[in-house]
C-alpha cells in the first residue's frame, strides 16, 4: 500500500507558532487571529467562572446554618444574585462557544480565520466592556434581583437595574457577532471537499448555537430596554403600578432564557460528541442523527419558555401545550446519550482525563435530563417548581453539562491550544473529585426540594440542616477537583511535555496542523476526509502521538463498510 | 453530623424520605406519580450507566486487543430507544395533565378566603371578616384562596398540600386545595420578594382544625378587642407592621421600632425636624413615603395604607404606637403576644358587656362583617381607654 505521510511537524517552522510569531502586548490586545481571540476568550471565561464559583462556596458556606451566620440576608441575596448572574452571562454563554468555539470553527473547518476577523475581536471588547459595566453596577450598590430580574422587584428595588441591564445589553451584542461569524464562516468558508456532512459534530452544534444566538438575544436585548424604560420612564409594562403585567415581563425573559439553555448545552453535546468518538477510536455511532437533533433542538427551543411559569397563573391550555413541546424536546436528547453510549461499541476506549470527564457529563447529564421529566409534567411541577429540586437540576444540566463539557473540551484541546502535554493521571484524580463532589452537592438538594426547601433562602426551617449541610461538604470536594484540574492546566504550561500533533489520534482537520497552530493554520488547503473514520491513522508512540497516513487514490479502504449488527 | 442520621432527616411521624405530610387531597396522586416517573429514571440511568462502565472495561485500550473503529448502524436498536422513550413521555405528560387539571378545577362547594401577600408577611380574611396571620381551615372542606400582592411576586407554598401559586400584584390568582390531615404546616413564599423573602416562612402558618374547632376560632378571630390599644395592637400583629417594625427599643427589622417613639422629635431624611405626633402617625401610614425618617431613605419602600384601614382602625393603631411609650406595655409586649393576664395588670380589658357584643355581632351573621364602618372616630383616643364599654359593638373590617 502506498501511502503519503502528512507529518506537519516538521512542514512549517517553529516560530510560524500563533502563540509567538508576534510578540508584545499589543499583537495580542489587537490580533485578528481567531485562536488568540479564543485564548484571550478563556483566560476571561475562567476568570469569571472562578469568581462566581467562589461566591458559591460563600453561599453554601452560609447555608450550613438555618439562621444567620456571616451573611445578613440582604448580603446573601446579592451574592446569589452576583454568583447567577457571572455564572450565567460571563461564563457559561460565553465558555464553549466563544472560547473554545473561536479557537476550533475555523482550525476544524480547514479555513484560514473566521469570516469577520475584526468583527471577532471587537465582539471580545465587547464582552470586556459589557463584563465590566455589568460588574461595576453589581458591586456598586449591590444588585439583589437574582440574575432573572422579575419585576416588579426590579423595577422597584433601589439596587443598579438599570446599569445591570445595559451590561447584559452590551454582552448579548458581543454574543449576537460571535453566532453571526460562525454562520458566515461555516456557510461560506469551507474549503473544497468540506461538505455539511464531512463536517465534524462540534461544527454541527456551533452552527445550532449560533442560529439560537442570532435570533434569540435580540429578544433579551429588547427585554432589558423595556425594563429600563420601566424603571426609568414607568412607561407601564411591566409594573401593575402603571397599569403593567409583571408575567409579561416573564414571558419576555423566557423567550430569550429557554433557548439560552441551549447556548449552553449544545456547544458541550457537541464536544462529547468529539470526545467520545476520538477516545474510543471508534466512529460515532448516528452522525446525521446527531447533527440534525442539534438544529432540531435548536429550533424547538424557542417553543417551550412557558415551562418556566406553570405556577404563574398562565391559561390551562398554553401550560398543556409547553409541557408536551417540552417532553417533545427531550427525545432528541435522550437518543444523544444512546448514540454517544453505543459509540463505545467494540471501539477501543481510553479513559484519559478528557474521556473521563465526558463520560462524567454522560453521568451527569442524564440525571439532568431525567429529573426534567418531574419538572415538565405539570402536577409534580406545581409542588417542586422554585424549589431545590429545580436548582439541582439546572445545576446538572449546567454544571454536569456546560461545565464539565467545557472541562472535557479543554483537556481535549488544550495540546492543541497550548503545544503541552498535561499530567493525566493528575487530570483523572480532577474529574473524579468532580463526579464525587458535584453529586454530593446536588443528590441532596433534589430531596431538599421535593420535601419542599424552597430556592433562593437566606434562612430555612432546621430540619432541612443535614442535607444542606451535606451539600455544602460536596461543594468543597468538587471546589477542590476544579482546583486541581486549574492546577493541572497551570503545571502544564510551566512544566508540560511537547505536544505531537495529533496525541488523541483524532481524524478531524485541527489534527493535522502542528501543536499549537501556525497562525496561518494551514500551509495549503488541506485535504478533507471523513472526521470519524480513524481506519487511516497510524500510532507513532506517545512522543510522536497519531498519524493521518493519507491512503493512495488504489488502495484506499473502504470509508462506508458493510453495516455491523451491534 | 455528616453521616445522615435517618431518624433526624424524617422529623415529623407523617414524612417520609421523599415528602412532607401528605395533607391534601392532590398529595397521594401526586406522589404517586413522583414516584413512578423516580423508577422510570432508576431504570435509565443504570442502563446507561451500566452501559457506559460495561464499555469502558470490555473495550478498553490493551495490549493484544484491536478494536473495530468503523462506524455502526442498527435500524431496529435506533428505533427502539426512539419509541420506547417516546411512549413513556407520552404517558408522563398525561397523567401530569390530569393532576393538573384537577390542581386546577375547584369544587363548587368551598370556604373562601381573601390572602394578602405583601413583604414580607401574609394575612388572610375569612368570610365573616375575621383576619388572621395564620391561615386556619378546617379539615376535609375544599378550601379556595383568592390572593393579592400589595407590592411584589409571592408565591404561596404549602409543601404538605402539595399546592403552589404565584401571588401576582395587579391580578388576582385563585388557588384551592382540601386538607386531610389535622395538624399544623409550615407556609412558605417560594417566589422571591426582597431583603427578608427567607422570612416569609410561617412556622406552623397553616393550621387544619376539626369543624368545630374551626367555626370556635373563627368566631373568636371575628372579635378584635374593643379597647384602643389592645386593638391597635391586635391589627399591628395581622395587618404586617410587625414584619418591618419591632416593639423593642432600638432594634431595626426593616423600618424603625415603635417603641419610646412618640413624642420624640425627629430627624427626615430632607433634614427637617418632626414630631411624631398623632398627625404624624397619620401620615406615615397613609403616605409613607412623605416624611421619611433620617437614616431609612434607603429601606425597602412601607406601601400605604390608604383605603386598607378604616378611621376606627387608625385610631387604634395610633393609640397603640401612644402606648409603646410606657415601659409597661413594651414589656407586656416584648414577647410579641398580649395576654390576658398582661391586658389585666395593663388595664386595657374589654368590659363584659362590649365583648359579649362584639361576639354577638361577629358571629350571628357572617354578613355583618363586611358592612364597612361608617361611624368615624371622633377622637382619637390618648390614654388606654376606660370607657370601652360605651363604645359601639366591635369594629368589623
Ligand atoms: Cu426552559
Ligand atoms: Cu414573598
Amino acid at each position: 500500500m502506498s501511502a503519503v505521510a502528512t507529518s506537519p511537524t516538521h512542514s512549517q517552522p517553529d516560530s510560524d507558532n500563533f502563540l509567538i510569531y508576534s510578540k508584545g502586548f499589543l499583537s495580542w490586545a489587537l490580533t485578528l487571529d481567531h485562536k488568540r481571540i479564543g485564548l484571550m476568550y478563556l483566560v476571561a471565561v475562567m476568570a469569571s467562572f472562578f469568581v462566581a464559583g467562589i461566591l458559591a462556596l460563600v453561599l453554601r458556606t452560609e447555608l450550613l446554618t438555618p439562621t444567620e451566620w456571616f451573611l445578613t440576608p440582604q448580603q446573601y441575596n446579592q451574592v446569589f444574585t452576583l454568583h447567577g448572574a457571572i455564572m450565567v452571562f460571563l461564563f457559561v454563554i460565553p465558555s464553549v462557544p466563544a472560547a473554545l468555539g473561536n479557537f476550533l470553527v475555523p482550525v476544524m473547518l480547514g479555513a484560514k480565520d473566521v469570516a469577520f476577523p475584526r468583527l471577532n475581536l471587537s465582539s471580545f471588547y465587547l464582552w470586556v466592556g459589557g463584563a465590566i459595566f455589568f460588574l461595576t453596577a453589581l458591586l456598586y450598590t449591590g444588585l439583589d434581583t437574582g440574575w432573572t430580574f422579575y419585576t416588579p422587584y426590579s423595577t422597584t428595588t433601589r439596587g443598579p437595574v438599570v446599569a445591570a441591564t445595559m451590561g447584559v445589553f452590551i454582552l448579548g451584542f458581543s454574543s449576537i457577532f460571535t453566532g453571526l461569524n460562525f454562520i458566515v464562516t461555516i456557510n461560506t468558508m469551507r474549503p473544497p471537499g468540506m461538505t455539511w456532512f464531512k463536517m465534524p459534530l462540534f461544527l454541527w452544534a456551533t452552527y445550532a448555537t449560533s442560529i439560537i444566538q442570532v435570533l434569540a438575544t435580540p429578544v433579551l436585548g429588547i427585554t432589558m430596554l423595556l425594563l429600563a424604560a420601566e424603571n426609568i420612564l414607568h412607561i407601564g409594562i411591566f409594573d401593575p403600578k402603571y397599569n403593567g403585567d409583571p408575567v409579561t415581563y416573564q414571558h419576555f425573559f423566557w423567550f430569550y432564557s429557554h433557548p439560552a439553555v441551549y447556548i449552553m448545552i449544545l456547544p458541550g453535546m457537541g464536544v462529547i460528541s468529539e470526545l467520545m468518538s476520538v477516545h474510543s477510536h471508534k466512529s460515532i455511532f448516528g452522525y446525521r442523527f446527531i447533527a440534525y437533533s442539534s438544529i432540531a433542538i435548536a429550533l424547538f427551543s424557542f417553543l417551550v419558555w412557558g415551562h418556566h411559569m406553570f405556577t404563574s397563573g398562565m391559561a390551562n391550555v398554553a401550560s398543556l401545550i409547553f409541557s408536551a413541546l417540552t417532553f417533545c424536546v427531550s427525545i432528541p436528547s435522550a437518543i444523544k446519550v444512546f448514540n454517544w453510549l453505543a459509540t463505545m461499541y467494540k471501539g477501543t476506549v481510553q479513559l484519559n482525563t478528557p474521556m473521563c470527564y465526558a463520560l462524567t457529563f454522560i453521568f451527569l447529564f442524564t440525571i439532568g435530563g431525567l429529573t426534567g421529566l418531574w419538572l415538565g409534567a405539570l402536577s409534580t411541577d406545581r409542588p417542586l417548581h422554585d424549589t431545590y429540586f429545580v436548582v439541582s437540576h439546572f445545576h446538572y444540566v449546567m454544571v454536569g453539562g456546560s461545565l464539565v463539557g467545557f472541562l472535557g473540551g479543554i483537556f481535549h484541546w488544550w495540546p492543541k491550544m497550548t503545544g503541552r502535554m498535561f499530567n493525566d493521571l493528575w487530570g483523572r484524580v480532577s474529574c473524579l473529585f468532580v463526579l464525587i463532589g458535584f453529586n454530593l452537592t446536588f443528590l441532596p438538594q433534589f430531596v431538599l426540594g421535593s420535601r419542599g426547601m424552597p430556592r433562593r433562602y437566606a434562612h430555612y426551617v432546621p430540619e432541612f440542616q443535614e442535607l444542606h449541610q451535606l451539600s455544602t461538604f460536596g461543594s468543597y470536594v468538587l471546589g477542590a477537583g476544579l482546583f486541581i484540574a486549574l492546577g493541572v492546566l497551570i503545571h502544564s504550561l510551566m512544566r508540560g511535555k511537547q505536544a505531537p500533533p495529533n496525541p488523541w489520534g483524532g481524524a478531524t482537520l485541527e489534527w493535522q496542523c502542528s501543536s499549537p497552530p501556525p497562525f496561518y493554520n494551514f500551509s495549503h488547503p488541506p485535504t478533507v476526509n471523513e472526521p470519524y473514520n480513524y481506519l487511516p491513522l497510524q500510532y507513532h508512540g506517545e512522543e510522536l502521538g497519531w498519524e493521518y497516513v493519507h491512503p493512495s487514490h488504489t488502495a484506499a479502504p473502504s470509508i462506508h463498510p458493510a453495516p455491523t449488527k451491534s | 453530623m455528616l453521616p445522615i442520621d435517618l431518624p433526624m432527616l424524617l422529623a415529623d411521624k407523617h414524612a417520609t424520605f421523599w415528602f412532607p405530610p401528605a395533607a391534601s387531597t392532590f398529595a397521594k396522586d401526586v406522589d404517586w406519580l413522583y414516584m413512578v416517573i423516580l423508577y422510570i429514571s432508576i431504570f435509565f440511568f443504570v442502563l446507561v450507566v451500566a452501559a457506559m462502565v460495561l464499555f469502558a472495561i470490555k473495550y478498553r485500550r490493551r495490549p493484544g486487543y484491536v478494536g473495530d473503529s468503523r462506524p455502526l448502524h442498527n435500524n431496529a436498536l435506533e428505533i427502539t430507544w426512539t419509541v420506547i422513550p417516546s411512549l413513556i413521555v407520552c404517558w408522563i405528560f398525561v397523567e401530569g395533565v390530569n393532576g393538573y387539571m384537577d390542581m386546577m378545577t375547584p369544587p363548587v362547594d368551598t370556604i373562601d378566603i381573601n390572602v394578602t401577600a405583601r413583604q414580607w408577611d401574609w394575612s388572610f380574611q375569612y368570610p365573616n371578616g375575621a383576619i388572621s396571620d395564620q391561615l386556619h381551615i378546617p379539615n376535609n372542606r375544599a378550601i379556595l384562596l383568592n390572593m393579592r400582592s400589595e407590592d411584589v411576586l409571592h408565591a404561596f407554598y404549602v409543601p404538605a398540600f402539595r399546592a403552589k401559586s404565584d401571588v401576582v400584584p395587579g391580578r388576582v390568582t385563585t388557588m384551592w386545595f382540601q386538607p386531610i390531615l389535622e395538624g399544623e404546616f409550615d407556609l412558605f413564599c417560594a417566589e422571591y420578594c426582597g431583603d427578608l423573602h427567607s422570612d416569609m416562612i410561617k412556622r406552623h402558618g397553616v393550621v387544619v382544625h376539626d369543624q368545630a374547632g374551626y367555626d370556635a376560632w373563627l368566631a373568636d378571630a371575628a372579635k378584635p378587642p374593643v379597647n384602643a390599644v389592645a386593638h391597635g395592637f391586635w391589627l399591628y400583629q395581622r395587618m404586617g407592621c410587625k414584619s418591618c417594625h419591632s416593639t423593642v427599643e432600638g432594634t431595626r427589622i426593616v423600618g424603625p421600632s415603635f417603641a419610646k417613639s412618640y413624642d420624640q422629635t425627629l430627624r427626615t431624611a430632607k433634614g427637617a425636624d418632626v414630631k411624631f405626633d398623632q398627625q404624624y402617625i397619620r401620615q406615615s401610614i397613609l403616605e409613607p413615603q412623605a416624611e421619611v425618617r433620617e437614616g431609612y431613605q434607603n429601606a425597602s419602600q412601607m406601601p400605604s395604607f390608604q383605603g386598607k384601614l378604616n378611621e376606627d382602625q387608625l385610631s387604634a393603631l395610633t393609640a397603640f404606637l401612644v402606648a409603646m411609650k410606657d415601659d409597661a406595655f413594651i414589656q407586656a409586649v416584648a414577647d410579641g403576644d398580649l395576654s390576658q393576664a398582661d391586658k389585666e395588670s395593663l388595664g386595657l380589658t374589654d368590659a363584659a358587656g362590649a365583648d359579649a357584643a362584639g361576639a354577638d355581632a361577629a358571629s350571628d351573621t357572617g354578613k355583618s362583617a363586611e358592612e364597612p364602618l361608617e361611624k368615624p372616630a371622633d377622637e382619637v383616643p390618648t390614654e388606654p381607654a376606660s370607657e370601652s364599654s360605651e363604645s359601639p359593638p366591635a369594629p368589623k373590617t
